[in-house]
């Protein structure tokens, strides 16, 4: 099973890095999202994936009776995934503003805060 | 089926401590300020002329907790409160030690400075879009950086403080700043996923996240476990944080563009929490890693002092040439972590508290020089000296600083980074250092130049004839009128520049004190975990 999350995994980050490196500002933002699920389902595998099985000690033994999920690397990813998303939901908009303002989901012509042709300051006077 | 219930051990009571002490309620007041006072100002938000005076009694108290707090930490060493009484390493601990509490009151100075100048650099439209509580969500999230002592929980202020900064950063949404924000958001972002990546590969090692207990783990697990591949993750993840060189361009594309006091505040705040965490985790949690990765971060420091000063050169917008200032400083403090050893360590530090006043000094006096001369471009802005001789003198010392010359701040950080690095034989780190120095000051003499020392470039009527020689005296534009809201926080940060730069010697006691501090985390760990301490 793990082995399996293991893969799929790696397929998230891969898909997320080559969206990553597109021109294009959508493909962009598609690829952090993915990265961040990918990030959270790495962080999930990692923490054992044991159906069905609480992680709680009997009463009178000090250890687990048989290994069971960690709960807390699924703590981690909850606080991760409403960041994520919420992050998310913010480029998309930022992103779409971009694209009403400057014309463009081309990351090469978004030239309006660094000008392409920027005079060389002044030699001399 | 009957449980063996035959002992009721109530082991909830061993999980709990005692409840905290006044002091230790200390450690988290900076956070809960800024988060409070930034709620009430959002509740708030329709009367706007309440705003300054809230946020400003509030950020001249968190500067009043941050100086308790330095204090209590100076005289009885690291500070910790368990959140919920869960004991450690099972709750999250905020630790405040002496690195953290130093840069949190370096950061609390500078934002009100901030919040000073806001008064007049941020108009009504800027206050409904609520500018002051953004900026109090900010303090909490830097503050909580700086003070917190378990790695995700770093993760989580991280998170904060960049959600607010989108928010300050497209204050207005002008075209320009859209842009920007689209860089810098879309590149931040990355870099805290992979900051994640690295916190989830730590917890998989070590098993927990307190700094403490990794601290404990650290040396027993160096050899056997992954954690080659896991410094070299929280490296790059915070490289980017901090804007060194491969990765720094989010930082030259976005920090010109929202309004002064915003672009001041970054330029102080955001890229110093970068290397704090590059500070905390790789010269406490990891030192026999960062031993291993020295070389290259040298390099990296290297390439980024020398570059930012280079790009600095090339620039005509003077906001943008500060924003390589802020990078090639950058390459200082990372130089440091790359040394290592306590008086490199100790200089980073020094440097780091440096920049965070200095920065954001430099950048409220380019958009003064901006509101004088018109004109944030070299090409237009001139005549400073002639029509604002003491704005020109100030701003001079502050340039000194910047560049690392005497009598001023920027000095003793580059001195004692310098020695050091010939003190291990870089001597290729410390000639980087000497010659990053000198291309600022080139950059920097060249701004005097241009903006201040230049007669002031007359238009109209006048300048016509006085090209056709029929007269020879144009007179100089009107200087606005200054009013105590633009000169008051940046007197109050140069004062800072030119005390540390005269009365060296107390703050490179406490950073070197400090340094020492991160490379033998015994009281940091007795702070977390009294029970450790050698019978």
């Amino acid at each position: 099973m793990e082995a399996l999350f293991a893969v799929l995994v790696g397929i998230f980050f891969a898909a997320a890095l080559y969206l990553m490196m597109s021109k294009h500002i959508i493909r962009v933002l598609l690829g952090v999202v993915l990265l961040g699920n990918a990030v959270n389902l790495l962080l999930f595998t990692a923490g054992r994936l044991t159906a069905e099985v609480p992680p709680i000690i009997p009463a009178g033994s000090d250890t687990l009776a048989m290994s069971a999920a960690n709960p807390l690397p699924q703590a981690l990813i909850l606080t991760a995934i409403v960041i994520s998303f919420s992050f998310f939901c913010f480029l998309l908009v930022l992103t779409y503003r971009a694209y009403q303002d400057l014309g463009t989901d081309d990351t090469d012509d978004m030239r309006v805060a660094e000008p392409k042709d920027e005079p060389m300051p002044p030699m001399g006077y | 089926m009957m449980a063996t219930s035959s002992t009721p051990i109530d082991l909830s009571l061993a999980l709990v401590m005692d409840p905290a002490t006044a002091g230790q309620w200390l450690a988290i007041l900076p956070m809960g300020l800024c988060l409070g006072i930034g709620a009430l100002l959002m509740m708030i938000r329709h009367r706007i002329t309440w705003h300054p005076p809230v946020a400003l009694a509030g950020l001249a108290l968190l500067v009043l907790v941050d100086v308790l707090l330095l204090s209590k930490v100076l005289a009885d060493g690291p500070l910790t409160m368990m959140m919920g009484r869960w004991r450690p390493p099972f709750g999250i601990a905020i630790t405040v030690d002496l690195t953290g509490a130093l840069l949190a009151l370096a950061a609390a100075i500078v934002a009100f400075a901030g919040a000073l100048y806001a008064e007049v650099d941020i108009d009504n439209s800027g206050r409904r879009y609520g500018f002051y509580p953004l900026l109090m969500v900010l303090m909490a999230g830097v503050s909580g950086a700086f003070l917190t002592g378990d790695i995700f929980n770093l993760y989580v202020w991280f998170e904060v403080l960049l959600i607010s900064s989108f928010g300050l950063l497209i204050l207005g949404s002008e075209r320009e700043q859209i842009d920007g924000a689209l860089k810098y958001a879309v590149l931040n972002l990355i870099a805290t996923t992979l900051f994640l990546i690295a916190v989830g590969y730590l917890y998989a090692i070590f098993g927990t996240l307190n700094m403490a207990d990794i601290a404990l783990k650290a040396p027993e697990l160096s050899g056997s476990a992954p954690l080659m591949t896991l410094s070299a993750l929280f490296v790059l993840a915070f490289s980017m944080k901090a804007a060194a060189f491969p990765v720094n361009f989010w930082l030259p594309a976005s920090y010109h563009t929202p309004r002064v006091v915003v672009s001041a505040l970054f330029a102080g705040l955001l890229t110093k929490v970068g290397v704090y965490a590059l500070l905390r985790v790789m010269v406490m949690l990891l030192p026999i890693e960062r031993e291993a990765l020295s070389l290259i971060i040298a390099i990296v420091a290297a390439l980024t002092m020398i570059l930012g000063a280079m790009g600095a050169l090339a620039q005509t917008d003077i906001r943008r040439f500060m924003g390589y200032i802020v990078i090639a400083g950058i390459g200082n403090m990372m130089a440091g972590i790359a040394i290592g050893g306590d008086m490199a360590v100790g200089a980073a530090i020094f440097y780091a508290l440096h920049s965070i006043l200095l920065m954001t000094a430099l950048y409220l006096v380019m958009g003064e020089a901006a509101r004088i001369g018109g004109s944030f471009s070299l090409s237009k802005l001139a005549g400073l000296w002639t029509s604002t001789p003491a704005f020109a003198a100030l701003s001079l010392a502050l340039f000194f600083a910047a560049s690392g010359l005497p009598p001023f701040s920027g000095f003793w950080p580059k001195a004692l980074l310098v020695k050091a690095s010939l003190d291990i034989g870089a001597w290729w780190l410390a000639g980087s250092v000497l010659l990053s120095g000198f291309l600022c000051t080139i950059g920097f003499g060249r701004l005097f130049l241009l903006a201040y020392w230049r007669p002031a470039l007359a238009t109209g009527p006048e300048a016509t004839l006085a090209a056709s020689g029929q007269v020879t005296f144009v007179p100089p534009p009107p200087v606005p009128r200054t009013s105590l809201w633009r000169s008051a926080p940046i007197l109050l940060l140069s004062g800072f520049v030119v005390w540390f730069g005269l009365f060296p010697d107390p703050l490179i006691v406490v950073s070197q004190q400090a340094a020492a501090g991160l490379s033998d985390p015994t009281a940091y760990i007795l702070s977390v975990f009294p029970e450790k301490a050698a019978p």
